[in-house]
């Protein structure tokens, strides 16, 4: 922690050092560095997770660097601090664009944060690569999507508990903001179109941090011991999932008897857990720390040696950031230069590998292709792949399963150029996104 | 039943040889050999192949069947990568002894990651904990035959019919008896005729285990005659009862334990709150410093996790205390009589801490791990049980109450902080220090507050954002309870517990909290002062 304390200080402070310089010796300095935006909480709830991002654009452009930087200049990573609050994602969004003069922007991570910069970027017409999971039903000229759609993530994880573990219970939990709510939206559609009954699915939603879990978990056993096998899938989002899987395993419920299935849990999140009670609870990634290939090992290795720290662990989203910000290298690359407008046309159809060890392409919608992967918890806080897709599957802005979403599309090529054309009316919405 | 893989002779001339010599024992071996050889080479492959080695182990009914589903259950069973040769490792440092699993040979592990672990997926955990259970109906210790036949109920396949039914006269222990004369019943509820369901609806009734009532619900909906379905609605009906009942002191249980969480998080905010009239907005962070104090003794003594938690409340009393006694003589004690200056202050501080704990101990969480003698359940029966953590939360909840009520009411420091908090100036009239019992009196409440953060590192995550969780809950029990009321503080947290549990199973989690915080609301309108109002001219000042 000290040390990286005071590489950020080394770093904000050889931040403005340089722009010390550029205002003595303004036209030669401006030249020399690619300016790259990093907007992730440092304090405030988020910064749980958020930190190590921040940490892996860093350790990201570092490499880069050393590489020979890009177009012959070196990269220069600002980082701001919006400290976990919504408002603050858009004035710091802002003056990274305006005041700092930066080509790209890598951030975010509730969902909120990002609507509320949105508008930002649409209106300064710059670029921002978001890497975290998602509930879909949004596709911005302005937004890389890195992260996992819907179909992604929570569509395949519902396909392995259906199929493979003839799962025909469903308790969908979840915490009461937007992600849980538009993705049980559309799990519920997607179950009741597969033939499941009203009465087998059992939605739950508790606030932000529930701490108390004792009666919902005793509901969920009570569920569950009514014959048919159960699953539940949670979009439980950080903090409240301790006390969560502390609850089950004290109230002895296995993973044999109800899985389990996580969309928010990962790595990171373990690494807080004494994981002995959660062996064999599932989660749903793109990415697990535990996947057997050598540009994951490089990664490992790579992340390990920057952070000065063998116990820390890699996960989901830094793999987003890796894809995202090697999309960008490549596109920039293609496109010769930096300018946001050509970057957004030269992006699409880029293909970068992957730590999974295959590609993701830049798809037409700004979201990418990924394997979909299911893990099993063990008890080192690791997860093992028990079930993989057999290709990559390309993320889909608008579920293909609500009302008013099935119809439209997202092109954002020319002619189309359009985040949300509704194919029945032949109409583009308007909306920017 | 076990058969020879070799087998150059045929049937006849086998058995004479086994009949005449001793090449018997040879023979056996060799084939139990070549299946372990079989099986192992299964168990290194992906979880398809793993599930069946572990399908043919059970099969061949090899002698070290239940030792070597035993060691996959506890993940002890490796491999070493170059000649995917297992090995049982108790625990994988470099540097920790590896037995071959063939040959019992050991070796040393030079490197972690030459050895993987044969893991397993769901499938093969179900697949391994219903092999033992069948291994277990022939268990000595009459608990494991109990659990076996638990295992089994409602999942019976006719092989499994037949040994129960056999074992069922020989079972010594009645309670194991009853239990496989259950599982027997269920399967005749399901395949048996109309006499035989009968007699099964009768042995039932009355039985909480659900796959009872789940055959009955079936047995309803089933082409069985109308008596058998009028017979097994009122036995449904007298199981739903009893259900009904026990969901209720469920909800009670829950809600006490809940409230006495409650209790734990604002008891320390009402002595420095409550008697002081100090608002300290930082109260939750020195119940998180108390969460992180268990998590550095934890660390410092990683051998006795299950002694570590009592060290820990000691340690946590001073470390929060100190934190209060420093914030008491640095800040607070120049913003006396300045409410909201306090307030702003003593959120600065909150920040600071948070802030400081991420500093040192980084964003994330830490693990607090739980120890065995908390962890568990004690059942009373099949739908009613008490998790053990809970119920030693509900208990140390009680004896933190009793013992602050003690030193207010027995010792001479409570006399004082009684007197200072009455009538401050009288009470310096007669001698006492009234700025050294204020720092003390924080230093109590903060104290309490830490040890209260001990608990909850049992229950919820260790991290920065731990303190901002509960110092809305805290607030709320002590101004609903009295300001100045221990036993108010005491009452409304239990209340409050209860009513947030009863309501929660037909409001949702988010709506209940809304109609108690609501409900609080109105309550103070009605009476300012709490539940217990203070009297006398402590409660004007």
């Amino acid at each position: 922690m000290e040390n990286k304390a005071s590489k950020s200080r080394l770093l904000l402070g050889s931040v403005s050092a340089l722009a010390l310089s550029v205002s003595m010796n303004v036209a030669m300095a401006a030249e020399d560095t690619i300016k790259v935006g990093i907007l992730h909480s440092l304090s405030g709830t988020m910064a749980i997770s958020e930190t190590t991002l921040k940490d892996t654009m860093l350790m990201l452009i570092e490499e880069q660097n050393k590489k020979g930087g890009l177009l012959g200049k070196q990269l220069e990573p600002v980082v701001v601090d919006p400290a976990s609050n919504w408002p603050l994602f858009a004035e710091k969004a802002r003056e990274l664009i305006e005041k700092n003069k930066v080509d790209a922007v890598f951030g975010c991570w509730t969902s909120v944060s990002r609507k509320s910069v949105l508008p930002v970027f649409e209106e300064l017409d710059s670029l921002l690569f978001y890497p975290v999971q998602y509930e879909g039903e949004e596709s911005s000229k302005n937004v890389f999507y890195t992260g996992a759609a819907p179909n992604q993530q929570a569509v395949p994880a519902v396909d392995y508990l259906m199929n493979d573990l003839g799962v025909e219970r469903w308790v969908l939990a979840g915490t009461d903001y937007v992600y849980p709510r538009t993705t049980n939206k559309i799990l519920e559609a997607y179950l009741k179109a597969k033939g499941v009954a009203p009465e087998d699915i059992m939605i739950n939603y508790t606030p932000f941090g529930h701490a108390d879990w004792q009666s919902i978990v005793s509901d969920i056993k009570k569920f569950g011991s009514e014959g048919k096998k159960t699953a539940v899938v949670s979009t439980i989002n950080g903090d409240a999932n301790v006390p969560f899987y502390k609850e089950l395993g004290a109230q002895g419920v296995s993973a044999g008897d109800i899985p389990v299935v996580a969309f928010s849990v990962g790595e990171e999140e373990l690494s807080g857990i004494d994981t002995a009670p959660l062996v064999g609870h599932l989660a749903a990634w793109n990415y697990f720390m535990s996947v057997d290939s050598d540009a994951n090992d490089g990664f490992i290795d790579s992340w390990h040696s920057y952070i000065e720290n063998e116990e820390r662990v890699t996960n989901d989203p830094m793999e987003a950031h890796y894809i995202g910000f090697n999309m960008w290298v490549e596109a920039v690359k293609k496109a010769g230069t930096t300018e946001p407008a050509a970057v957004q046309d030269a992006i699409v159809g880029v293909a970068v590998p992957n730590l999974t060890g295959g590609y993701s392409t830049m798809m037409p919608n700004h979201h990418i292709t990924k394997p979909v992967l299911i893990g099993e918890i063990q008890d080192d806080g690791q997860f093992e792949v028990v079930w993989e897709t057999s290709g990559t599957v390309a993320g889909d802005a608008w579920s293909d399963y609500l009302e008013g979403s099935k119809d439209i599309i997202s092109d954002w090529r020319a002619p189309l150029s359009c985040g949300n054309y509704n194919t029945k009316t032949g109409k583009c919405s308007g909306q920017n996104f | 039943m076990s058969k020879p893989l070799v087998r150059p002779l045929p049937f006849f001339a086998l058995w004479m040889l086994i009949a005449l010599l001793l090449g018997l024992s040879l023979q056996a071996r060799a084939a139990e050999d070549e299946t372990l050889a079989q099986v192992s080479a299964l168990l290194v492959q992906k979880f398809d192949q793993r599930a069946r080695g572990v399908a043919l182990l059970v099969e061949q009914e090899h002698p070290r069947t239940e030792e070597i589903l035993h060691l996959l259950k506890d993940g002890e069973l490796y491999y070493r990568k170059d000649d995917d040769r297992l090995f049982i490792v108790r625990s994988a440092d470099t540097g920790a002894e590896a037995l071959d699993l063939l040959d019992g040979s050991a070796v040393i592990i030079e490197k972690k990651r030459d050895f993987r672990k044969v893991t397993l997926n769901n499938l093969m955990r179900g697949q391994i904990s219903q092999a033992l259970a069948e291994l277990g109906l022939k268990a000595e210790d009459p608990e494991r035959r109990a659990a076996a036949v638990r295992e089994l109920l409602g999942a019976l396949d006719p092989d499994t019919v037949a040994v129960l039914r056999n074992r069922i006269g020989d079972e010594p222990v009645t309670e194991v008896r009853e239990l496989m004369a259950q599982a027997l019943a269920i399967q005749d509820l399901e395949t048996g005729d109309e006499a035989a369901r009968l007699q099964a609806i009768e042995r039932l009734d009355g039985s909480l285990e659900p796959p009872v009532r789940n055959a009955l619900t079936a047995l309803l909906e089933s082409d069985a005659g109308d008596q058998v379905k009028r017979q097994a609605q009122l036995a449904l009906n007298g199981i739903d009862e009893k259900i009904r009942y026990y969901g209720m002191l469920e909800t009670l249980y829950f809600g006490i334990s809940l409230g006495s969480v409650l209790v734990l998080a604002g008891i320390g905010l009402a002595i420095t709150f409550g008697v002081m009239g100090v608002i300290n907005m930082a109260h939750g962070e020195l119940i998180m410093l108390g969460a992180y104090t268990t998590y550095v003794i934890q660390q410092l003594m990683p051998n006795h996790i299950g002694a570590s938690i009592l060290v820990a409340i000691p340690a946590a009393f001073v470390v929060s205390g100190l934190v209060g006694i420093a914030i008491e003589r640095g800040v607070i004690r120049f913003l006396y009589g300045r409410p909201l200056e306090t307030l702003l202050a003593t959120f600065g501080i909150s920040l600071v801490l948070q802030q400081a704990v991420r500093s040192i101990f980084s964003p994330l969480n830490r693990s607090v791990e739980t120890p065995d003698w908390m962890s568990g359940l004690v059942e009373i029966n099949p739908v009613f049980s008490l998790t053990l953590s809970r119920l030693y939360i509900i208990l140390f909840c009680l004896l933190v109450f009793a013992a602050l009520v003690m030193v207010l009411k027995r010792t001479p420091l409570g006399l004082q902080v009684r007197a200072v908090s009455q009538n401050r100036a009288m009470a310096r009239a007669m001698g006492v220090r009234s700025k050294w019992v204020d720092a003390l009196t924080f230093g109590l409440g903060s104290g309490v507050a830490g040890v209260a953060g001990v608990a909850l590192s049992q229950l919820t995550n260790v991290g920065p954002n731990l303190g901002q969780a509960y110092i809305i809950d805290s607030f709320m029990v002590v101004v609903f309870g009295g300001v100045g009321n221990l036993w108010g503080t005491l009452v409304a947290g239990l209340s409050l517990g209860v009513a947030n549990k009863v309501l929660e199973p037909w409001a949702g989690a988010v709506l209940a909290k809304i109609l108690v915080l609501v409900f609080i609301i109105l309550f103070i309108q009605k009476r300012p002062r709490g539940l217990f109002p203070q009297r006398g001219r402590a409660a004007e000042g």
